[in-house]
């Protein structure tokens, strides 16, 4: 277990003197994603683009065959048939355009009688770039909702910190994905869903413990500062591991055992928990010493006001 | 002294809840509604648009589509269909295991626009000449058991100009023709001659008008057995929406591949949480078993609470569900790595306990918060699939909260306040030669 090295309470490793380091690497994570997007994109999955996919389940199924038993009623196939599985018993055929009922009926009754099971997906591009649309609004929109709780609740630089770590989580998972040229379908969306939702989640448990150490230690300095932050991280850092290993646990076992449709789901979460984990320690954290450090070494105006 | 009473209390409690969990739970697992990517059967996304020129798509207008396609399902006995409206003019239907899917398709799709021609198949009525959900089943009063179809007109005066119409054609041709989603290229003529030749023609049927009727209500006397009678009737009532329905999404699931998703599905998210289970045991013993039966209680609610809703339960529900287990361990984690901390710092078992619960209070109960306003954002905002996976997490989330921070806390409570467990800083995977003393 990785979080056996944490039990010892001694155990001390000084985050907030790495932060450069965390910040060149996440700032650099950040424009490779922004390239890649600009560049090679997203491969989109007919969520988004408008296209049939037909997936037939049987026995040794063969590309070639699948295909003259396309043509037979006039479809043409956009691509090669990808056959999968150990005995060649899952297929997906692609096509360019939305199937008509009657097309879907003929493929339909085809491939039920020939080979077995089907599933036709057809979509017009707008149902999912919609969806897409909606979600990320929502995003924003929550955004501003947990800005406003963290303000309240905490301090706002602390919001605006925990937000920074949500959006650059966020919008790794979106790089990782154009990198690894996997596949963005509606469960995508899912995915970076509940990353945004742990990502607050796993920030706040930090920021609390930070919190509550400022109560009993009165920061005037950086230097307070520093400690304070490091031991607020020293201190959940058992607490942030585990928490993880026990999603990333039923993550694996989902990717492992669990159906072919949901594995771009669960690639997703995987690589929005791990850096879900960095985030919150690594970026939110340190940006947040960044921006009180710089409140701290303002000239205190207001108590200079106050005294007068 | 142990008190045995609190132990008993415990062991009370836990019977009870392995009791309701156990005796139940088969049957609500049962009861849970699946979504179609896990029994199989078809899903429809139509952009509602207008049949006519000048016509306006309101809310409605798509709540009649709704209930129209509602009604029109239930009469072709497919259970639990799914229809909702999507945005300002969609509506999308889910029919899961629907065993003649071809037949279902086309009978959603079918117009069922009623009108009435002339033998020359000009148009003469059509649906928005009818009275909205006034079409009958009556029965002829010289044949008490021949149903007939009865409609209900807008306009008693309509009627009678094409009737008066139909009849000035002359004898022979002044048959009023009544069809349902007469296509382009049908015509009286071809259908009538399979009519003569013993063949079920298109049309539903051709009276001939011998007078001129000035009325409201009209009667359909096909040759209808009483469940096509009723049929027709609901698909008229249905079809009195003079909307377009145009597929703009589809996806039908084969129910092998189904069946298959779900057995993974599930079997994964077993082990998941078996293993899960076992680093709770191992890596915080006491708290880890408390929160192994928290867990399971909190699996449980959540799975009563679904069914309770009527939710439908899909693949990336599934998944984002077992998800919700491992965040949902975090709570105990959370606790237990406090107690652990206080116990570290030299307090007695029963003050870390009363130290731990206070003050991991605080982080767990904002965590959730943020969790829930981020979830009813996406409720408020999101559609469909979105909409459906933030109602699965603000449920999760409330339950948990109940089940691991409450609940836990009781039962963890009963062992503290038993005293079984003091000078036992083991129990809570602490060594003694790491706790400072004061």
């Amino acid at each position: 277990m990785i979080s056996m090295s944490f039990r010892n309470p001694n155990f001390h490793f000084d985050v907030v003197k790495q932060r450069k380091k965390f910040f060149l690497f996440s700032g650099l994570l950040t424009i490779i994603g922004i390239v890649c997007l600009l560049t090679i994109g997203l491969k989109l999955g007919i969520d988004f683009e408008s296209g049939t996919r037909v997936e037939i389940g049987g026995k040794n199924l063969n590309a070639e065959q699948l295909k003259t038993d396309f043509k037979e009623l006039s479809l043409k196939p956009d691509g090669e048939p990808v056959i999968s599985g150990k005995n060649n018993e899952r297929a997906t055929v692609s096509f360019i355009g939305q199937f008509s009922r009657t097309e879907v009926a003929n493929v339909n009754t085809m491939v039920t009688k020939k080979y077995g099971s089907v599933n036709i997906n057809t979509v017009s591009p707008d149902v999912g770039r919609e969806l897409a649309r909606n979600a990320l609004i929502s995003v924003l929109i929550a955004s501003i909702g947990i800005i406003i709780y963290i303000s309240f609740r905490f301090e706002w630089l602390m919001s605006i910190s925990a937000i920074v770590g949500l959006l650059h989580n966020a919008f790794l998972i979106v790089a990782v994905f154009s990198i690894l040229r996997l596949e963005v379908d509606l469960t995508f969306i899912a995915a970076v869903l509940t990353i945004v939702g742990y990502s607050v989640h796993d920030t706040i448990i930090t920021f609390d413990r930070i919190r509550e150490n400022m109560k009993f230690t009165k920061v005037k300095t950086t230097a307070d500062l520093y400690k304070v932050i490091n031991d607020s991280i020293m201190q959940t850092l058992t607490r942030s591991i585990n928490t993880v290993v026990a999603v990333l646990i039923t993550v694996v076992a989902l990717l492992i055992f669990g159906n072919e449709s949901i594995r771009n789901f669960s690639i997703a979460l995987l690589i929005g928990l791990v850096f879900g984990t960095y985030a919150s320690i690594c970026i939110a954290s340190q940006l947040w010493y960044v921006l009180k450090s710089k409140q701290l070494k303002k000239p205190r105006v207001k108590e200079a006001d106050n005294q007068a | 002294m142990v008190k045995k009473s609190k132990i008993i209390t415990f062991f009370i409690i836990f019977a009870v809840l392995v009791g309701i969990v156990g005796s139940t739970t088969t049957g609500i697992v049962k009861k849970i509604k699946l979504g179609l990517d896990l029994q199989g059967g078809f899903e429809v996304l139509y952009d509602v648009k207008p049949a006519k020129e000048g016509q306006t798509i309101d809310k409605d207008t798509l709540k009649s589509a709704v209930r129209a396609l509602d009604r029109r399902v239930n009469a072709l006995g497919v259970s639990e269909p799914n229809i909702t409206i999507e945005g300002k003019n969609r509506i999308r239907v889910q029919l899961a295991g629907v065993k003649d899917e071809n037949k279902a398709r086309k009978l959603l799709s079918t117009k069922a626009q009623l009108t009435f021609r002339d033998v020359n198949d000009k148009v003469l009525l059509d649906g928005s000449d009818l009275k909205g959900g006034a079409a009958k089943v009556t029965y002829d009063q010289n044949a008490p058991t021949k149903p007939i179809v009865q409609l209900t007109l807008n306009d008693g005066n309509k009627f009678g100009k094409v009737t008066k119409q139909v009849l000035g054609m002359g004898p022979g041709k002044n048959q009023l023709v009544i069809w349902l989603d007469y296509a382009k290229g049908d015509s009286y003529a071809k259908e009538a001659k399979k009519e003569q030749q013993g063949k079920k023609p298109k049309y539903i049927s051709a009276p001939a008008v011998n007078q001129e009727l000035d009325q409201k209500t009209v009667v359909i006397e096909g040759r209808f057995s009483q469940e096509e009678a009723n049929n027709l009737r609901d698909i008229l009532n249905a079809g009195a929406l003079p909307v377009k329905l145009d597929e703009v999404y589809s996806n039908s699931v084969g129910a092998k591949f189904g069946k298959q998703a779900l057995d993974e599905t599930v079997t994964a998210g077993i082990i998941g949480i078996i293993i899960v289970y076992l680093f709770m045991i191992f890596y915080y013993r006491f708290p880890g078993l408390i929160a192994i039966v928290t867990l399971s209680f909190y699996i449980y609610l959540n799975l009563l609470i679904f069914y309770w809703m009527g939710a439908v339960l899909t693949l990336p529900g599934i998944a984002a569900f077992i998800l919700g287990v491992g965040m949902a361990v975090d709570a105990n984690i959370i606790t237990a790595e406090r107690i652990k901390e206080e116990i570290r710092s030299g307090k007695s078992i029963m003050s870390a306990y009363k130290a731990g619960t206070k003050r991991s209070f605080a982080p767990i109960f904002d965590a959730n918060l943020t969790s829930i306003i981020t979830a009813s954002v996406l409720f408020a905002y999101g559609t469909s699939s979105v909409k459906g996976f933030a109602l699965v997490l603000i449920v999760s989330v409330i339950t948990s909260f109940f089940t691991n921070v409450y609940v836990s806390r009781i039962l963890l409570g009963l062992w503290v306040n038993s005293k079984f467990l003091n000078k036992k800083p083991r129990y809570f995977g602490v060594k003694e030669s790491d706790i400072h003393e004061l």
